[in-house]
Order: structure tokens, then sequence, then C-alpha cells
């Protein structure tokens, strides 16, 4: 299931100077230019970059929220409109984004709905995956009688449900305290690694990149590009342990260079 | 819960209740050596009057000094303020224009009385929902009937004119002679131009808004349109649609419609786009066509803003259908009635209609308030 190489790996989305101009009324506003990368099947990607460096909107350009300007983009091999219309990957946003006038478990089911899946299919992908996230027995819970942390869980199992190979993350744990998140990050890792799927994570936190990623991308903003590409060489199955080692520091150092490089405090 | 529970209360609360039950004390005892009526005894040689002033002061010193269970003295606060209320309403009733100041004085003990008797009750720690939402209905209804029964003792104590403002006495006995032509008024303007104008109106904006959210030609066209319409007086439009639709019913269901169509369509127009982008993007990566979007998440998210709607309409609807009625009826309806009997000086009637439209109106707006709990459960302002 692990490949250590990833040498004979399949494409999943493939990038190349790629670029993205909004037109607002103060003029154009490059957020990204002369993007190249390459994700492959099984990868863990992490965006990290500071605000204003294009990491969501990457994100968004590969799950067709957004439409890039100049260059290639194919998710799947194909646009990546062919893609979201193909149901290929799962979103998690930044908050979970839970509709409230809806239980979990119909929250959970709400893609499926969408894609017309009959009831008892729903019934158990929204059972496996609300297991897979530790939300058995809160079913029948409104979101806004859960903690954030949960919330968050519930909106992992909702894009887990399509089961999707890919999963696009944009900073889906950013808004949750330090324990917590440190909880959803190990558990993140048990279910990629029990699944196998492609996933490509948002974040500003160090640690969290180092942490999650096979190979992590560190962005500049104005205009937003690529100034590190780091493959991690840590192994697949970590625990928080990890952090402590010589190896795990030595790449978050490098990381933290590559964000030192890209600040510049004349402004 | 003897008295060691009013210790429980707020000091600031005790400091009001013992304020207002001295009070009372005080306003009990200047009454006794006054007269009551013109030309008629002193309070405390009047047989009709003299146990309402001894009662009250005794209540009230009780409550003052904190002695005795305190609910049982609370409730024999309130049984004493019925039976002084009881003479005071009796003995007012035979001198219409002669009270004196031994009788307001009494009137004032009373108001004082009724107003201690909700603050104590207000003050009770009952723990039980059952008995909370039961306290919850009390204090209204009891305002409610304190507020009637001052009407009655300051109307007919001060000699007010009946044509001015009638005793709910009055207003009383002629709703209860006058049922049949009560509810036939009820049925036709009600029952008929009021649900139905209610139903077309919020019915057909609700269409014309999802039309004008998803065509934006519309948008332009026929959003500055229906805000013109919304701004047309109802006074020069009624007589039009009775010209247009004839005496009867239909033309007033026309006002009615004219009246509540805008206030639906902009509500549910700002309701449709109030999904944030993030909602939306969600239902974009399933690759949802529009009706999925627009059932799945946009109408639930428009449904505080149409529920509003529907409360802002059915008074609308009401006063809409009474007023489109003064410029063209059949003999039946509840404008016509009123319009013709402040002619013949008959206000008991008007009072008495006044009382159908408050109470069809409070009944309307609580049934659509009540459906919107039911439907948007999940809102902050709903859920609490």
């Amino acid at each position: 299931m692990a490949r250590e190489d990833g040498a004979n790996a399949r494409s999943v989305i493939d990038i190349r100077d790629l670029s993205l101009t909004f037109e607002t009324n103060d003029g154009p506003v490059h957020a990204l230019s002369n993007i190249d990368l390459n994700i492959e099947e099984g990868d863990f990607v992490s965006f990290i970059g500071p605000s204003g460096c294009g990491k969501t909107t990457l994100l968004r350009v590969i799950a067709d929220l957004e439409k890039p300007t100049g260059g290639h983009i194919s998710v799947n091999g194909v646009s990546p409109e062919e893609a979201r219309l193909a149901r290929a990957y799962g979103y998690v946003f930044q908050s979970a984004a839970l509709y409230p006038w809806r239980t979990i478990a119909n929250n959970v089911a709400l893609p499926l709905e969408i894609m017309g899946l009959s009831s008892e299919e729903r019934a158990e992908r929204v059972k496996r995956n609300m297991e897979l996230v530790n939300l058995s027995g809160f079913e029948r819970k409104y979101p806004w009688q859960l903690s954030g942390g949960m919330q968050q869980r519930a909106s992992i199992a909702r894009a887990l449900a399509v089961e999707p190979d890919l999963l696009l993350m944009d900073e889906p744990f950013g808004a949750l305290d330090e324990i917590v998140r440190d909880h959803l990050n190990e558990q993140l890792l048990q279910l990629w690694a029990k699944t196998n799927k492609t996933v490509v994570f948002v974040t500003h936190s160090i640690p969290e990149a180092v942490f999650l990623s096979t190979k992590i991308v560190v962005l500049f903003p104005r205009p937003g590009r690529i100034y590190d590409v780091i493959e991690s060489d840590l192994p697949r199955d970590r625990t928080l342990d990890i952090r402590e080692t010589p190896e795990f520091l030595k790449i978050a150092h490098r990381v933290r260079d590559g964000l030192r490089a890209g600040h510049s405090y004349d402004d | 819960m003897s008295g060691a529970s009013l210790t429980l209360t707020g000091q600031g609360a005790a400091g009001v209740g013992r304020t207002l039950a001295w009070a009372i004390v005080a306003l009990a005892l200047i009454s006794l050596p006054q007269t009551a009526f013109t030309d008629g005894p002193t309070v405390i040689a009047s047989a009709d009057l003299m146990l309402s002033p001894i009662l009250l002061g005794g209540a009230a010193i009780l409550l003052a000094l904190g002695v005795g269970p305190r609910r049982l003295v609370d409730l024999a606060l309130l049984a004493v303020s019925v039976v002084a209320a009881i003479q005071l309403l009796r003995a007012v009733g035979t001198n219409f224009s002669k009270a004196e100041s031994g009788f307001w004085s009494l009137v004032g003990a009373l108001w004082l009385a009724s107003w201690l008797f909700v603050e104590r009750l207000s003050g009770w720690d009952v723990t039980s929902l059952a008995a909370k939402r039961a306290i919850g209905i009390l204090i209204p209804a009891l305002f409610g009937v304190w507020v009637l029964v001052l009407w009655q003792l300051l109307v007919i104590g001060l000699g007010v004119s009946p044509v001015l403002l009638p005793p709910p006495s009055a207003i009383g006995a002629r709703f209860a002679s006058s049922l049949p032509t009560l509810w036939a008024d009820f049925q036709q303007t009600f029952l008929k131009a009021v649900l139905i104008g209610y139903a077309v109106g919020c019915g057909s904006a609700f269409i014309v808004a999802i039309l004008v959210d998803k065509v934006d030609f519309l948008r332009r066209g026929l959003l500055p349109i229906g805000n013109l319409v919304s701004a047309l007086p109802i006074v020069g439009v009624a007589p039009i649609m009775v010209m247009w639709f004839g005496f009867d019913w239909p033309s007033k269901a026309a006002v009615v419609i004219i009246m509540t169509f805008f206030p639906m369509l902009v509500n549910t127009v700002a309701g449709l786009a109030s999904a944030d982008r993030m909602q939306r993007d969600l239902m974009t990566t399933y690759a949802a066509d529009y009706w999925q979007t627009l059932f799945k998440l946009r109408l639930p998210m428009a449904l505080p803003f149409i529920f509003n709607a529907l409360k802002i309409n059915s008074t609308l609807a009401l006063i809409g259908a009474i007023v489109a009625e003064f410029f063209g009826t059949p003999i039946v309806g509840m404008g016509f009635r009123i319009s013709t009997e402040v002619g013949r000086m008959n206000v008991d009637m008007v009072w008495a209609e006044i009382a159908v439209a408050a109470l069809a109106g409070s009944v309307f707006y609580g049934l659509v308030t009540l459906l919107e709990r039911v439907f948007t459960f999940w809102h902050p302002s709903v859920r609490g």
C-alpha cells in the first residue's frame, strides 16, 4: 500500500505554468503565477505560506471553485471542472459549514442525496464514515449541539462519505485549539494510512505541515508562487512523538527558512 | 416555602414589594374616613365597600412583615384583590360619575395590590417547566384583566361619555348580544378577504421571488415595479379595486394581495441570497444542480426571512381588508360595520368589532409564529 519511492505512481494533479489574476477596481491582482506542481497518488501534500500567498486559491483552482487565467491544470487526467462533475474529490473547508437544520447524520448524507444514492447505501456510508471519525452516537444531534472539533470531524466524515480518492482540505483545523488539533492530526494520518487517499492540505502551521506531509510546498506572496518543494523522508506511520526527532526538526527548519525568505518586512 | 424563602429573592425586588405593601396599607387607611360617592356614606360606614380596605390592608401588612407561608400570603393577596375588585365594580355600577376621594383611594390600593401580586408571582422560584410556563401565561393574563377592571372603574367613576369610551361591560354585553352579526362579519372579512388574499398574495410573491432570483432581467424589471406598487396608498387603490372586482370580498382580497405581495417578495429574495459563500461552494463541490441547491440550501436559509414576511403580512392583511370595506361593500363585513356603527354613535359595537379584529389578528399572528418555531427551530433566534 505505501510506496516508499513513488517513482511509478500515477499523477493525480498536474499543474504547469498556472497563473490566476483577479481583476479588481484597484487593478489586476496576481494571486498565482508560474505554478508548476505534480501530485501523485497516495501523496500527502501541504501548501504552506504567509497569508495572501495564494495557497487557498491554488486549492480552490484544483477544486474548480476558481478558474485559472493561464497555464495548464489537470485533475485525474481531466480538467478540474470535469473532475468536479465526476465528484472526484472531497473538500473540507476552514469551518465545518454544516447545515444547522440537518442532524449530523443528515449532514453527512447531504452529498450522497445529491449524488442520488439509495437510502440503504446512504445509511451504510453515513454509519461507516461517522465511525471513522469517532462520531458514532451523535447521529441525531444538531451541529450547534456539538463542539467545534466534533463539527469539523463531522465535516470530514461528510467529505469522506463521497468516497473520493482525493481529499482537499483548506486549513480544516485552523480554528481549533492545540490539543484538539494534535488529536485530529493523528486521526487524519491514520485515516490516510488506512485508505491510501491523496490529500492536499492547506495550513499555516509548520509543525502541522511537517507532521502530516510527504511533500511540503512553500508558497510566496505577491504574486503567489512556489518557493520550495520539500520531499519529506519521515516514515509514513508517525506518532506525535516524531516531532521531537532531529529529522523532523531538520525539515521544520527548512520550511521555516523558506517562510522567512518569503516574508518581506518592508511593508 | 415559608418566610425563609423570602430571603432567596433579590434584595431590590423584596424592597419594592415592601414599599408597595406599605403604600397599600396607607391608601386603605386614608380611604376609611372619606366618602366614596357623592351624597353617600364614608367608606368605613358603607356596607358595600368597608370589607375592601380591611382585607387589602390586612393582606398587605402580612406581606410587608413577611409573616406566614410566602405562597399562601401571595395567594391571599390575589383573593382579597378579587374581592375588592368585585366590590368596587358593583358599587360604581350604581353611581355613574359620582366617585369621590374614598373610592379613588381604594382604586389606588387595588391597583397597587395587583402590581404587588405580579411582582411577587414573578419572584416564585418554581423548578418544573409546566409551572414556569403557567406563570408565564398567568402574568400577562392578569395584566389584561386588571386593565379591563381599571378601564371600567375609571370610565364609570369619572362619568366618561359612552360615545367617547364605553365601559368594557357595555362592549361585552354588545358582543354577547350581537354574536350572529359579528360571526357573519368575521366570515366575510377574515375567512374570505383576509385569508384568501393573504394566501394568494404571499404565495404568488414567493413564486415571483424564485423567478426574480433566477432571471436577472426580472430582478431589474420587477423589483422596482413591486416597490412602486407597495408605495401606492391603500385609500387610493381600494376604490379602484371595488370598481374592478365588485362590491363583494374579491375586491378586498385584491387589496390584501397588493399589500402583502411586496413584503413577501423582498424578504424571499433577500432570504434566497442569504446563504454564505462557503455553504454555496460546498454545493458546487458536490456538483449539485440549481434545484438541488435551491431546495437543500437556499430555501431553508430563506425560511427565517419568509416567516418574517408572513408575520408582517398577517397584520397588514387584516388592516387592508377592513379599510378596503370603507369604500363599498355589501351590508356585511367588519370594516362596513365599523364605518356604519360609528355614524350611528353605536360605539360599543365598533369596539366589539375591534375586539374581534384584535382577537383574530393575535391568533393569526400566533399561529404563524408557532409554524415559524417548528420550521426554523435551528435558527439562533429560535433555539435560544
